[in-house]
């Protein structure tokens, strides 16, 4: 069992070292990252499959006593987010191959992808502060350069601003490892709830502000979420469908680290008004803009509020609805940037104004874009219902009912402008964009799905996970509880 | 750490401040640089006091007084860290000047927005 634990990072370590030596031959490449990626997402079943029955794992590399090697450690949570994480990487991966972009000509995007892969599941399993600040400069490191790949105009102009101000997020996450270090002489999950605990308070209040400040940034609340609506629709859709899914929950998760599991109490009433900031100005934001990827980018900050107020809620019931929010959330999000990614490449746009009529020229792409739409909107029977369900009334037994109102309210906004989406680009007369971009493709818009089988197929996957969530539910959501109470530690 | 050490971490992080609030991407790569020096220091001071090597010798035993040896591992990984962070900036500065002829940081803002709405 130990031994798994590392393979999940390794794995794609060496499949990225490989890949970048096949760099002439994009063929190799491919078949490299598919059976990484195949290998990394069976790797972590088998670790949240063992996790679930022996609990807890932990691992020290190399021999040395804990608190001085690299430790890892796979709780529920972690493993849980390992499993939802890898299988999203392995989906996209094979998505972007029938896409056939930019990124997939590009040698330098497999390697890449891959030191992105280990980056998230070193994120999810690590054991203390400072490797989870590794995990995140990896996975940063390899999103600033898928960000930046084509190295257009628009990419190095927003490419700049994100990572300029994730390096000094970084900076900062730097900063609280190290005053953490020298307020409690240690770095282990395991060790610091104690130790910290044991710190006068103020100090340990300092340490939770610097700590909640950086992994906010990362998550996108507010008010820390600009770099995010402007920096993820000039990436290409495979890359910012698996940075809409997946990285902003990785700060997510590091919030619920910190909040719950390293030092519970003390900013609840800030954690409630952010939650609740960070979902408004989001969904606020996302209806007065005109195009499908900014849309969708400003509904993750709103998104976030909600994993924001489980947490800010506290309690088995909150947190498990937190735990559970997220797994649902990253395949809806992730799916709707990948449908976003079939109309940009069928429409050579994304602009509502520019399309019109897409469900007249092919249902089930408008199908495909409907099921996340209003599961993200939180409308029964889909996953998004379950997970709202789940938070608000976690918030209606604390009592916040200020935050209950906001969440609804939200809700509706959020259908209304997945309903402008709607009306914009799939209801009405068939128009076609006014010159298809990608020229090579001379049958841009006829019979959308059949022209990009892979893309269709993976994006119909991920849809129908996104059902499976919902029908799955009640397993789904004692796992979330059993994870719960491993971080609240009433096991 | 010695009041001349948080000192120098202070100066060094207000200098990485300043700079960072400039528009040219140079001076924020400068302004980067100068920050992750001060935290690199940061975390030196963080470890107990200066003393000997904490190298054990025959009998498995490091000096008592030793050097706490993590920090040390921490800051090597974080001036490798700092430093590919740096390169990957400047290689970003050059390309845009190579783009605008400047490496200005500008506004993108609804940018986007504006692009989509004139006719491409």
């Amino acid at each position: 069992m130990s031994t798994l634990l590392v393979l999940p990072i390794v794995v794609p370590l060496a499949a990225a070292a490989v890949s970048l030596m096949l760099w002439r031959r994009p063929g190799a490449q491919r078949l490299v990252g598919l059976v990484a990626s195949t290998a990394t997402s069976a790797l972590a079943v088998a670790i949240v499959v063992g996790v679930d029955r022996d609990g807890t794992q932990r691992v020290t590399l190399g021999g040395w006593p804990a608190g001085v090697g690299i430790g890892l450690r796979a709780d529920r949570l972690g493993a849980l987010m390992l499993v939802v994480g890898s299988t999203m990487l392995l989906a996209v991966l094979v998505y972007a191959m029938g896409q056939r972009g930019a990124d997939e000509r590009s040698p330098w995007y497999p390697p890449t992808y891959q030191v992105l892969t280990a980056g998230v599941c070193a994120a999810f399993l690590a054991g203390d502060l400072f490797n989870l600040f590794v995990a995140i400069e990896m996975l940063l490191m390899s999103s600033y350069v898928l960000i930046t790949l084509d190295g257009d105009d628009a990419q190095i102009r927003s490419g700049t601003t994100y990572v300029v101000l994730n390096v000094v997020e970084s900076t900062l996450l730097l900063v609280a490892v190290s005053l953490v270090f020298a307020a409690t002489g240690t770095l282990s999950l395991d060790l610091l709830p104690e130790r910290l605990a044991a710190l006068p308070d103020g100090v340990r209040l300092g340490l939770k502000l610097l700590l909640l400040i950086s992994f906010g940034l990362k998550a996108a609340v507010f008010p820390l979420f600009s770099w995010l609506p402007d920096s993820y629709p000039a990436a290409l859709s495979p890359v910012s469908a698996i940075f809409a899914g997946l990285l902003t929950k990785v700060g997510v998760y590091a919030l619920i680290r910190t909040e719950v599991e390293l030092m519970p109490g003390g900013t609840r009433t800030l954690l409630l008004v952010v939650a609740g900031a960070t979902m408004a100005v989001g969904v606020i934001g996302a209806i007065a803009q005109d195009d499908m990827k900014r849309i969708l980018s400003f509904h993750i900050v709103s998104q976030i509020g909600y994993m924001v107020m489980g947490l800010a809620i506290g309690g088995p019931v909150a947190i498990t609805a937190t735990v559970f929010y997220i797994v649902h959330h990253i395949p809806v999000k992730s799916s709707l940037f990948l449908v976003e990614g079939i109309v940009e490449r069928s429409t050579g746009t994304s602009a509502l104004h520019r399309v019109s009529g897409l469900a007249s020229r092919s249902f089930p792409l408008a199908l495909l874009f409907l099921v996340p739409a209003l599961s993200l909107a939180g409308l029964p029977p889909f996953s998004g219902f379950v997970g709202k369900l789940a938070v608000i009334a976690a918030g209606v037994d604390a009592g916040s009912v200020a935050l209950v109102v906001v969440a609804l309210v939200v809700s509706l906004l959020t259908l209304v402008s997945m309903v402008k989406i709607w009306t914009g680009m799939f209801w009405g007369e068939d128009r076609r964009a006014g010159e298809p971009v990608r020229l090579d493709e001379p049958q841009a818009g006829v019979g959308v799905l059949r022209h990009h089988p892979v893309m269709a197929a993976v994006t119909t996957a991920v849809v129908v996970a996104t059902v499976a969530i919902s029908v799955a539910a009640g397993p789904l959501y004692r796992f979330a509880g059993r994870a719960a109470a491993d971080l609240l530690g009433t096991t | 750490m010695t009041i001349v050490g948080a000192l120098v971490v202070g100066a060094l992080a207000a200098v990485g401040a300043y700079l960072l609030m400039h528009r040219t991407l140079l001076r924020i790569v400068l302004g980067i640089a100068m920050l992750g020096n001060a935290v690199n220091l940061l975390i030196v001071g963080a470890g107990s006091a200066a003393g000997p090597a904490p190298i054990l010798d025959t009998a498995g035993r490091a000096p008592g007084d030793a050097a706490d040896p993590v920090p040390q591992a921490l800051v090597l990984t974080a001036i490798v860290i700092g430093f590919s962070v740096v390169a990957f900036l400047l290689a970003i500065a050059y390309r845009s000047w190579t783009i605008d002829g400047n490496d200005e940081v500008e506004d993108d803002i609804s940018d986007r927005l504006l692009d989509t709405e004139e006719p491409a």
